[in-house]
């Protein structure tokens, strides 16, 4: 049911019965774990976005020098794209019921981000070395806070992935696994827009 | 009618048995509500004192001489923020939510119990972190509650060795638990429903606190930034807020960074944090009227709608508490304009309430007077927020008196009403037992007349022109007598009121052992949460089935019942066939006089 025809309903009168009929909450539509990670998604959404006004108003202010990128970024991001295509492929093997190469891409598609991470230290690394402190331009610091974030953000999701790598280990049956390997794929798909976001806020300014 | 005896009802639901897995780990959405709801008064009670202290400073200037300037800063701060935070966001949302969502709405728990007991540890950590700042050297921040830069972090402001930092890391800590919660009311409301309840038959309780908790999914992060960035600014040196300065006649390190950017961060956190107050507060309330006035609530979907256009227009007024920070005249209109619009919809529902009590069967219960003075107190705090409202008026009392009186009618005393109207509401519920008549009578009198005493007076101070924040009055020529003693009576009365909360929580802890047996629905409310097998609910909530909804919770009064209420899950009855709505009139009927008889 739409969301105006919900909230224009009047389900206490006698001719609409039928709700009566209606199934709990959104049972049989959406599955419950997907519902609550849209739901954090949107929260995780709306903190990168201030972090982004932020910044773009810190910008106008005295004192901001432009950032110098690490040239390790670039890989770094196809890294990560190539951790969500992982992700895709082992969420569409799943559902085609080839658990045994889904798994496998599974396992890929959170090694990337491991690889990733370790990329992004390494970019930290090269900003100290030259010198980049959080404390000398307060793009610096914008650029530690954002990828840290992120980085926390990631460090979350690979949480989950490595519990259900456990899981696999334990012989746990096909649907959890799937379920599993679907909510990685959701998440993995945002954490990657938000990194291509904030790449692309680091390039332009 | 009540079965106390606890049944063993259905082992699928893996029923825990150890005091630690029952009571202490818990996953019981009842038993985390509890929890939540203790450690929210626990540390509300802190909040209470050092209001009597500030008013002791206030009233009777350095009668107690271990407050100092320092002391009163950091007094005003804490109190501040552990009421708005730690306190009602708390125990609305991870008290009342975490016991009335599921059984509202017909679901056996939350739908991710696991986080729901993270959420209340990691709550309680915060708690802990804020608490330890009065104990660490330089005590805790005295940066005022808004904890703006550049001072909040600098020399000389109380607290700026470490009360800021755990006050900031207590705050991020808080957003973590938050988060973890409100996931789990967002999506248990979504998903969770019984059979037949759909979104439009939720009782009104369950939709403020829906609407909230998304505000509140939204708005932390902006306090969330802000205060990693501010932390950040205070330990390693950056410069997001502070821009350059000189501090005791010593060039700082920072530069350029920009205080008004941590303002509109904190606002658009802050304003609609008064409406993730005030929300289940208003739900709460329309409820409360309804089941105690014996009537249904007027205008249910008006009173959704009004909800929802509350909950989007508050994250598009944030700079009215910037008018004075300075701002583009352009700005500082459009502000005001959205500012005013508000007060559309929260009209429509105080018209609402007023009309659900229209020739309704008024039962002058404790929870009813609560409803009562909150409609009242409510009013009064919203009439003086259209004076505020306009940057005009807002500009010369902003930094007065009146301001303090506004905010605490209007978000600190009205939802205070309902957090004490919905206790002695569902406490019988929750515990089995009535809470005390008489001592909820006078505690209802002295609270609600009292509180009538200590801010009725600051709007006029306010017009004076008394200065807020001030620790002392004592060489300010333009203060008349009057103000003074003006002080001292709103001191007395400060003393008062909070004495009378002890009684509340006296009375709760002795009707807890003392207190006459609670019936299953001693209220005859409708909702499904009194339609619960047990009394108090057992783990699981509704023994083997679980309950079918088929109406509204809002049948108080029908025409042709035997009883004057039909519960939720009551199936359709023969009377109603014939006409007792007409499904060409939006009102259900709702003739008392016919009923009553």
């Amino acid at each position: 049911m739409s969301f105006f025809k919900t909230v224009t309903s009047k389900p206490w009168l006698d001719d609409e019965a039928a709700f009566d009929a209606a199934p709990g909450g959104g049972a049989g539509t959406l599955k419950t774990k997907r519902v609550g990670l849209f739901i954090f998604i949107g929260v995780a959404t709306a903190l990168f976005a201030l972090f982004g006004v932020a910044y773009y108003m810190r910008m106008m202010m005295g004192g901001w020098h432009m950032l110098i990128e690490p040239t390790i970024l670039g890989a770094n991001t196809v890294v990560l794209i190539v951790g969500s295509v992982l992700m895709q492929w082992a969420s569409n093997l799943s559902t085609r019921g080839n658990m045994r190469r889904a798994k496998q891409a599974f396992f890929a598609g959170g090694f990337a981000v491991l690889l990733f991470l370790g990329g992004q230290y390494m970019a930290w690394q090269e900003l100290i070395a030259l010198g980049c402190y959080a404390d000398v331009n307060p793009a610096n610091a914008f650029f530690y806070v954002i990828t840290g974030l992120h980085g926390l953000h990631l460090l979350g999701g690979l949480f989950v992935w490595a519990r259900a790598l456990l899981r696999t280990v334990d012989g746990a049956d096909d649907a959890a696994i799937s379920a599993s390997i679907e909510l990685c794929d959701y998440y993995w798909h945002f954490m990657l827009l938000v990194w291509l976001a904030i790449f692309g806020l680091l390039l332009s300014t | 009618m009540v079965e106390h005896e606890d049944e063993q009802s259905d082992d699928e639901n893996h029923e825990p048995t150890s005091f630690l897995t029952k009571y202490v780990w818990s996953q019981d959405h009842k038993v985390i509500a509890v929890q939540y709801s203790l450690t929210a008064i626990a540390i509300g009670l802190v909040a209470l004192v050092l209001s009597w202290l500030m008013r002791m400073q206030l009233g009777f200037p350095g009668a107690l001489e271990f407050i100092d300037e320092d002391a009163y800063y950091q007094y005003a701060t804490m109190h501040g923020m552990i009421m708005v935070i730690y306190l009602l966001t708390a125990i609305f949302l991870g008290g009342f939510g975490n016991y009335l969502i599921p059984l509202m709405v017909g679901a056996r728990d939350m739908v991710f119990p696991y986080l729901n007991m993270l959420s209340y540890w990691v709550y309680l950590l915060a708690v802990i972190v804020l608490t330890a700042s009065f104990f660490v050297p330089g005590g805790p921040t005295g940066a005022g509650w808004t904890l703006y830069p550049p001072q909040s972090i600098l020399q000389g402001t109380p607290g700026y060795e470490w009360g800021i930092i755990l006050m900031l890391t207590s705050l991020v800590i808080f957003i973590v638990a938050f988060t973890m919660g409100g996931l789990n009311y967002v999506t248990t409301i979504l998903q969770a429903r019984a059979r037949g309840m759909t979104l439009m038959r939720m009782p009104l309780t369950v939709w403020g606190i829906f609407i909230a908790t998304f505000m509140g999914l939204l708005a932390f992060p902006a306090l969330f930034v802000s205060g990693v960035m501010l932390l950040l600014d205070r330990v390693i040196g950056t410069s997001f807020f502070v821009p350059e300065i000189i501090s005791l006649g010593d060039p700082l390190a920072y530069g350029g960074g920009s205080p008004l950017l941590f303002q509109h961060l904190f606002w658009f956190f802050g304003h609609p944090e008064v409406y993730i107050v005030a929300l289940p507060a208003f739900g709460i309330v329309s409820d409360l009227l309804s089941v105690h006035a014996r009537k249904n609530i007027f205008g249910y979907r008006m009173m959704v709608w009004a909800l929802l256009a509350i909950g989007v227009l508050s994250f598009i007024v944030w700079a009215h508490h910037m008018y004075v920070s300075g701002m583009d005249p352009a700005f500082g209109f459009f502000f005001a304009i959205t500012t005013l619009i508000i007060a559309v919809p929260t009209a429509i529902k105080v018209y609402n309430w007023v009309l659900t009590l229209w020739r309704a069967d008024i039962h002058m219960t404790v929870p009813m007077l609560f409803s009562l003075s909150f409609i009242l107190t409510f009013v009064f705090g919203g009439l003086t927020g259209l004076f505020l409202g306009n940057v005009v008026v807002d500009v010369p009392l902003s930094d007065t008196y009146f301001v303090v009186a506004h905010f605490h009618m209007v978000m600190g005393v009205a939802p205070i009403m309902i957090v004490f109207g919905a206790i002695y509401h569902w406490y019988p519920k929750i515990t089995g037992r009535m809470l005390h008549g008489a001592m909820g009578q006078i505690h209802f009198w002295v609270t609600f007349l009292g509180t009538y005493a200590i801010y009725f007076p600051m709007h006029y101070l306010g017009f004076v022109g008394v200065p807020r924040r001030y620790y002392s009055y004592d060489e300010i020529d333009f203060i008349p007598e009057s103000a003074h003693d003006l002080n001292a009576a709103i001191t007395v009365a400060a003393l008062i009121v909070g004495a009378a909360q002890l009684l509340f929580l006296y009375n709760v802890f002795w009707s807890l052992r003392k207190g006459e047996k609670a019936p299953a629905n001693p209220w005859k409310a409708t909702s499904l949460e009194w339609q619960t097998p047990q009394t108090p609910p057992a783990h699981g909530n509704w023994g083997k089935e679980l309950p079918v909804v088929h109406r509204w919770a809002y049948d108080y009064s029908v025409p042709g019942a035997e009883e004057d209420y039909l519960p939720q899950n009551m199936p359709r009855q023969p009377f109603e066939k014939s006409g007792a709505h007409d499904p060409h009139d939006d009102k259900p009927v709702t003739d008392l006089q016919e009923s009553d008889k």
